[in-house]
C-alpha cells in the first residue's frame, strides 16, 4: 500500500488519539465497562484505570513547613541530622497511615526545613503534636515471657529501660568491616556514655540490647564482648543500603533536633472539590467560546483547528496521567491559559494563509507557505514563554528561586501545554488541513 | 493605515494608565498577603456572637477582620499556632457551642521575606534571559531592549492596577499574583515577538523601504492576529474570573489585565519604540 506522507501522519495521529482516549476514559462509563489492556510498563499498569493525581489544594489536607533547631548540632553534622529527622518524621507519618504523603527537605541559608504534605488529615492539631515531637532514643533490655507450653517460643513482652539514652550517642555511620568486607554500622558514644555502655555490655554478654526510637525497637543486636571505649559495631546488615538506613535511624537519636512550625495550612476537602468544579465549568465555557470564535472567524479551517484543540486537551490529560502530574488549582489555570496560547499558533497560520491568498497564490501553495512562514514567529514566541516557564519551575532546585508547589504546578502545566500545543497546532492541524481542506483560490478573470 | 503617525498619542495613553499606577505604588504600595508578611489566617465556623466579639478574644494577637457571614468569620492575626487559636476560641464556647476552626493557615515572617527575595530574583533572571534571547534571535540589541521596555510597561500597569485594587477594594497580592506577573512577562514578550518577527521578515524582502513604513506595514499585517489571539485568551480568562472559584479569581484578573495591556503594548509601545530608537541612533551617526 502506498500512502502519502499526510496520510501516514494522519494514521499516526489517529493511533495516538485512540490510545490517549483509552487512557483518559474512566474504567466504567455508566454501566458499560471499558475493556482494559493487560499491559504493564514500569510502574504503570494499563489494566487499571490510571488515576489523575490531585494536589493538596484540591484533595484537602495539611501542609506544614517545620524548621529544625540546629543550635545543639555541630555544623558538619547538620545535613546528617536533617536527613535523620526526615526519616524519623516520615516514619511517624506512615504510622498515621496517610497515603501519598510528601516530605521534602529544604536548606535555606542557615535554616533547615522540612516541608510536609499530608492529604486527608482531619485532625491537624493532633497530627502536628505527634509528628513534631523531638526524637527520643533509649537503650533497653528486652524482657521475654516464656511460652505457656514447652513447644511455644518465648515472646517479647516488654523492655527494661537502662540509663543509656540517645543523648549519650555521638554518631552512627554505615561502613564496611575491614576484616570481612561485610556492611556494618559503626556507633560511637560520647564520653558521658562510655562508662554506661561498658557496664551495659559487660553485664549482658550473649544477650540482646534493644535500641528504641520513640519507644519502638530499631534494632536489637546481641552483645559479643564488653566494650570499654564506647566504640561499637553492629553487624548483620545484608546490604550497605540496609546499614545506611539503620545509621540514619540511629542518628535521629544521636542528633535529636527539636522542630517548630514555620508555616501551616489546613485545606478543607470541600473547598477544593468546589473550586475544581467551578474551574472545570469555567474551562468548558471558555473553551466553547474559543471554538465558536474560531469557527465563526475561519469557517471550516477554524473547525479543523478546533479538532486540534480537542486533541490538545486529550493529549494533555494523557500526559498528566502518565507523568503523574499533580492537579492543582493554579495548574488548572495554567492549563486553561495554555489552551488560549494553543489557539495562537492556529491564528498566526490562518491569518498568514489569508494574506497569501490575497497575494494571489493558489490555496494549496498558500497553505504550505502559511505554515512555513508562521513557524518563525511561533518558534520565537513560544521559546520566550518556555524560558519563563523554566524559571518558575526551577528544575534545578536553585535556592534563590521559588520552590513553592503552587507556582511549580502552574509552570509545569504551562510548559507541557506549550509543547503539546506546538504538536497539535502545527503537526496535527496541518495534516488535517492537507487531507480535508479544500480552499478557494482568488481568480483573476477577464472582464466580459 | 498609517499607525505609526501618532506615536506621541500612544505614549500618552500609556502614561495615562501608568502614572496613576506608579503614584498608587509609591503612595499606597501593595496589600501583601500573609505569604509575604507572615501571619495567620483562620476561618471560624458556627459563630453566633458578632464578629467584634470574636475579634475581641484574639486581641492579644493583633487581629483584623477579613470577611464574615451569618455564622462564619475569617480573620487575620500575627503568626500564632493552631493551638493558641484554639485556646482563644475555647473562651467563646459558652455562647457559641458549635464553634470550630475550619480553615487555618500560618506563615512565619522569615518565610515571607524569603518569598519576596525569591520573587525579585526570578523577575531579574527572567528579564535578563528574555533580553538575551530576543537580542540573539533578532541579531540586534534594539529588539531585545524595546521588547523589554514594553514588558516593563505591562508589568507596571499590572502592578499599578493591583496597588489601586488593594487600596480601594482590599485585594491582596499573594504568591499566585507573582506567578501571574511572571506569566504576563512571557505573554507580553510572546506578542511583541510576533510583531518584531514580521518587521524582520519585511526588512529582508524590501531593503529599500524606510523603517517607519516597514514597521507600519508589519503592525498593520499583525493587527488582526494580535486581536484574535488575545480575544481567545480573554474569553478563557473572563470565564475563569467570573465562575472559576475564589482561589483563582484575582489570579485570573491579573492575567486578564496583563493580556489586555500585553496586546496593546506589542503594537503601540514596542513597535513605536523601535522607531524612536532608530531616530536617536540616526542622529548620533
Amino acid at each position: 500500500m502506498n500512502l502519502s506522507k499526510p496520510q501516514k501522519v494522519f494514521i499516526f495521529i489517529c493511533v495516538i488519539s485512540l490510545l490517549s482516549l483509552y487512557l483518559v476514559l474512566p474504567a466504567k462509563i455508566f454501566n458499560f465497562s471499558v475493556p482494559r489492556l493487560n499491559l504493564k510498563i514500569g510502574n504503570l499498569d494499563f489494566s487499571q484505570e490510571i488515576e489523575l493525581k490531585q494536589g493538596l489544594d484540591i484533595k484537602g489536607g495539611l501542609q506544614v513547613t517545620l524548621t529544625a533547631d540546629m543550635q545543639e548540632i555541630k555544623p558538619e553534622d547538620r545535613p546528617t541530622a536533617l536527613e535523620s529527622l526526615k526519616t524519623n518524621i516520615g516514619r511517624r507519618i506512615d504510622f498515621f497511615g496517610v497515603s501519598e504523603s510528601g516530605i521534602k527537605t529544604a536548606i535555606s541559608g542557615s535554616d533547615y526545613r522540612l516541608i510536609l504534605e499530608l492529604p486527608g488529615i482531619s485532625n491537624p492539631e493532633q497530627a502536628l503534636e505527634l509528628i513534631g515531637q523531638t526524637a527520643k532514643m533509649e537503650f533497653a533490655l528486652p524482657i521475654y515471657t516464656e511460652g505457656k507450653t514447652a513447644t511455644e517460643a518465648a515472646t517479647l513482652s516488654d523492655f527494661a529501660l537502662t540509663d543509656l539514652t540517645g543523648a549519650d550517642l555521638a554518631r552512627a555511620a554505615a561502613t564496611f568491616d575491614s576484616s570481612n568486607s561485610q556492611p556494618v554500622v559503626d556507633i560511637v558514644f560520647k564520653d558521658s556514655g562510655k562508662a554506661k555502655f561498658a557496664k551495659l555490655t559487660k553485664e549482658n554478654i550473649g544477650k540482646q540490647i534493644a535500641i528504641l526510637l520513640d519507644g519502638y525497637p530499631v534494632t536489637m543486636p546481641t552483645v559479643q564482648v564488653e566494650i570499654p571505649d564506647g566504640r561499637a559495631q553492629i553487624t548483620g546488615s545484608n546490604t550497605i543500603e540496609e546499614a545506611k538506613a539503620l545509621a540514619v535511624q540511629l542518628n535521629a537519636g544521636a542528633l535529636p533536633v527539636p522542630v517548630s512550625v514555620l508555616s501551616q495550612k489546613n485545606i478543607p476537602a470541600t473547598l477544593g472539590a468546589d473550586s475544581i468544579q467551578k474551574s472545570i465549568t469555567a474551562g468548558a465555557i471558555g473553551l466553547s467560546m474559543v471554538v465558536i470564535f474560531m469557527v465563526g472567524n475561519y469557517g471550516w479551517m477554524g473547525f479543523i483547528a478546533s479538532i486540534g484543540l480537542v486533541l490538545y486537551g486529550l493529549f494533555t490529560l494523557t500526559l498528566y496521567k502518565l507523568f503523574s502530574v499533580f492537579l492543582s488549582l493554579p495548574g488548572i489555570a495554567g492549563f486553561l491559559l495554555s489552551v488560549g496560547m494553543a489557539v495562537d499558533s492556529n491564528i498566526l497560520v490562518f491569518e498568514r494563509y489569508k494574506e497569501e491568498i490575497r497575494a494571489g497564490r493558489s490555496w494549496p501553495v498558500a497553505l504550505e507557505l502559511a505554515f512555513g512562514r508562521a513557524w518563525d514567529s511561533i518558534k520565537d514566541a513560544n521559546t520566550a514563554t518556555i524560558i519563563t516557564g523554566f524559571i518558575l519551575f526551577n528544575p534545578l532546585n536553585w535556592n534563590f528561586l521559588n520552590t513553592s508547589g503552587a507556582v511549580r504546578g502552574f509552570a509545569l502545566t504551562l510548559i507541557l501545554g506549550i509543547l503539546i500545543s506546538l504538536f497539535t497546532g502545527i503537526v496535527v492541524t496541518r495534516n488535517l488541513l492537507r487531507l480535508f481542506y479544500k480552499g478557494k483560490t482568488l481568480e483573476i478573470k477577464k472582464q466580459k | 493605515m498609517n499607525w505609526m503617525k501618532h506615536l506621541s498619542l500612544y505614549f500618552l495613553i500609556s502614561s495615562l494608565i501608568i502614572v496613576p499606577g506608579i503614584y498608587s505604588l509609591a503612595r499606597y504600595g501593595f496589600k501583601p498577603s500573609i505569604e509575604f508578611t507572615g501571619g495567620t489566617r483562620l476561618t471560624i465556623e458556627g459563630t453566633k456572637s458578632s464578629p467584634d466579639i470574636i475579634l475581641q478574644s484574639f486581641k492579644e494577637h493583633t487581629p483584623s477582620l477579613e470577611d464574615f457571614t451569618k455564622n462564619s468569620v475569617t480573620l487575620k492575626t500575627k503568626n500564632i499556632s493552631q493551638d493558641t487559636a484554639q485556646k482563644a476560641i475555647d473562651t467563646l464556647k459558652k455562647d457559641n457551642p458549635e464553634i470550630k476552626i475550619t480553615d487555618f493557615e500560618s506563615i512565619g515572617a522569615a518565610l515571607g521575606k524569603e518569598t519576596i527575595k525569591k520573587t525579585i530574583s526570578a523577575l531579574i533572571i527572567a528579564s535578563i534571559m528574555l533580553l538575551l534571547y530576543i537580542s540573539f534571535a533578532f541579531k540586534q540589541l534594539k529588539y531585545g531592549v524595546c521588547a523589554l521596555i514594553a514588558m516593563f510597561h505591562d508589568t507596571i500597569v499590572l502592578l499599578g492596577s493591583f496597588s489601586l485594587l488593594g487600596h480601594f477594594f482590599g485585594v491582596e497580592i499573594d504568591l499566585l499574583f507573582v506567578t501571574a506577573v511572571l506569566t504576563i512577562l512571557s505573554f507580553s514578550v510572546h506578542d511583541t515577538i510576533v510583531v518584531f518577527d514580521r518587521i524582520r521578515e519585511l526588512s529582508h524582502k524590501n531593503k529599500s523601504v524606510d523603517y517607519v513604513t516597514l514597521v507600519n506595514q508589519a503592525v498593520t499585517e499583525t493587527m488582526v492576529r494580535s486581536l484574535n489571539n488575545s480575544l481567545t485568551i480573554i474569553f478563557m480568562l473572563i470565564a475563569l474570573f467570573l465562575i472559576g472559584g475564589e482561589t483563582t479569581k484575582y489570579f485570573s484578573l491579573a492575567l486578564l489585565i496583563g493580556t489586555v495591556t500585553g496586546t496593546y503594548s506589542s503594537t503601540f509601545t514596542a513597535a513605536p519604540l523601535l522607531i524612536v530608537w532608530n531616530k536617536i541612533f540616526a542622529k548620533n551617526k
